[in-house]
């Protein structure tokens, strides 16, 4: 590896490395949300970033986000605000952050005293921690060692033509060198199921994947939710399968060596479905309610950054991991261009191809990787959304066996 | 060497994909030929890069998106009046010919 892809990374007490060193604020119900806000808000700039779960009902998928949330490698330390009344098991994710090796405390408002006490233990925690912080063992970070997700929205005609694709060769350059690299959005890969099942290092998990897409029609069927729209055609696109394709082509040409669900870490480097709609019958509404959702989803499968591919123009960032926005449209590039890193739109002038802006996408992941800012980063974007889910686990036939790896 | 104002996306594919808006009249250098362009090509709507027989599996992405419904010449438009789709939710993958998508 040359000097300039090296990574210094944050080693963690548990083996992973991250590329960012944060601490997170978590408000456990959304009565503590104003609190954690409070605290964290003086320390944005500084990384100091507020994620939270809102209900106030428990959830077994909710709390196992929040988990894989907070030992994320790019976490250094955690403070909960719970109001106490919720049901929400603050002891537990705070036994699950210590064991960690992070530190990690918890502000009961109803014990602190109320508001003011419980921010202003907050801030004071926030400060001597960040201090300690600085601290942290850097060591190099291999490309095989990085996660990485790939997620669009704000999608229009030119999606599926530019930013799609191209984040698909950055996905081929990055699996070809060991990374893990994670799709999703199951209920748009309806129509190429099994093109997609075909590509599946094995004929057990082709027929997983085939279940996965199967149960995203159904889900989005009860929802009433159609796939292909007549105002497809308009647009050039003929059938379901070409439509969906279009947003398939983001994980590139890979063999998928996996199916993940939310909070699943892979295992080995490669290519990975994340099945993001729920398992059983339908409940708590839609499956994801918005990108946010889907990102915070894909950072606790250890995403350590987010490849954001986007036409009409999505603004957004997120908590905890950079997110690298790939313009598809060179017109909401020219409109929106602070709020882009990269003008995919460049492949319908003319002036790159498919397979240079792949490249620049790998390099700017790497470039990320190794501490500069994303545009969304430095307009200081650090959305986070988590809502009620339920999933069953993983099947044996979902992972790559360790002989397997590479595959 | 294609046309300048036409993407092929993978080089399996069988179609390209219009870049900007081609209009009617205009000449398209593709497949080696320089043809007239018979009809107006929208932003995003698919070309033949070569001739595509009937029935035969249009490629896009380096796979399979449909079939021809009719003989389609190089430099024509593909789109629902010459195309359709070949996907069925109940498909069975093992009639499905497993391929290759590096290929």
């Amino acid at each position: 590896m040359t000097l300039a892809t090296e990574i210094l990374g944050y080693a963690r007490t548990d083996g992973r490395k991250g590329i960012r060193n944060l601490i997170v604020v978590a408000y456990l119900v959304e009565c503590a949300h104003h609190v954690a806000l409070e605290i964290a808000y003086p320390f944005r700039e500084r990384g100091v970033h507020l994620i939270g779960f809102g209900g106030c009902y428990p959830n077994e998928y909710a709390d196992r986000m929040m988990r894989q949330l907070c030992t994320h490698p790019n976490v250094g330390g955690v403070l909960l605000v719970s109001l106490g009344c919720e049901s929400f098991d603050r002891r537990g994710l705070a036994r699950a952050v210590r064991d960690s090796g992070r530190p990690v405390e918890t502000l009961v408002i109803q014990e602190e005293g109320g508001t003011r006490k419980t921010v202003g233990q907050g801030r004071a925690w926030i400060e001597s921690t960040l201090a300690a912080l600085e601290a942290t063992l850097r060591q190099p970070i291999g490309i095989d060692e990085l996660v990485v997700g790939t997620i669009c929205g704000g999608s229009d005609a030119t999606s599926g033509l530019t930013a799609n694709p191209a984040i698909g060769r950055a996905f081929d350059l990055l699996v070809a060198q060991g990374a893990a690299a994670i799709f999703e959005e199951t209920g748009e890969l309806i129509g190429c199921e099994h093109i997609m099942a075909a590509r599946a290092s094995n004929e057990a998990l082709g027929g997983v994947l085939l279940a996965a897409v199967e149960k995203a029609a159904r889900y989005y069927t009860v929802l009433g939710h159609g796939s292909f729209a007549p105002g497809n055609a308009d647009g050039g696109l003929t059938t379901q399968e070409e439509k969906s394709m279009g947003a398939y082509s983001k994980s590139g040409s890979s063999h998928i060596s996996g199916l993940i669900k939310p909070g699943d870490v892979p295992t080995t480097g490669g290519l990975y479905l994340l099945d993001v709609v729920p398992d059983g019958e339908v409940r708590f509404g839609f499956p994801n309610i918005n990108d946010n959702a889907e990102i915070a989803e894909l950072i606790a499968c250890g995403s350590h950054l987010i490849l954001f591919s986007t036409g009409r123009g999505s603004v957004v960032g997120s908590a905890i991991s950079p997110v690298i926005k790939v313009c598809a449209n060179p017109e909401t590039f020219q409109r929106m261009g602070d709020d882009m890193d990269v003008n995919a739109g460049r492949i319908l002038d003319g002036t790159a191809t498919l397979d240079e802006v792949g490249r620049e996408i790998y390099d700017l992941t790497v470039a990320t990787a190794q501490g500069s800012q994303t545009a969304s980063e430095s307009l200081g974007h650090q959305e986070f959304v988590l809502t009620y889910k339920s999933f069953d686990p993983i099947g044996p036939a979902c992972l790559p066996l360790p002989a397997q790896a590479g595959v | 060497m294609n046309d300048d104002r036409l993407l092929l996306l993978s080089s399996a594919d069988n179609v390209c994909v219009a870049i900007q808006t081609i209009e009617r009249g205009s000449s398209l250098a593709i497949g080696g030929d320089l043809l007239q362009v018979e009809e107006r090509i929208p932003l995003g709507f698919k070309v033949a890069a070569r001739d595509i027989a009937v029935s035969e599996t249009i490629i896009k992405y380096g796979a399979p998106i449909g079939s021809a419904t009719r003989a389609i010449s190089t430099g024509s438009m593909v789109h629902v009046h010459n195309m359709k789709s070949d996907y069925l939710p109940t498909y069975k993958p093992k009639v499905h010919a497993r391929h290759d998508p590096r290929d």
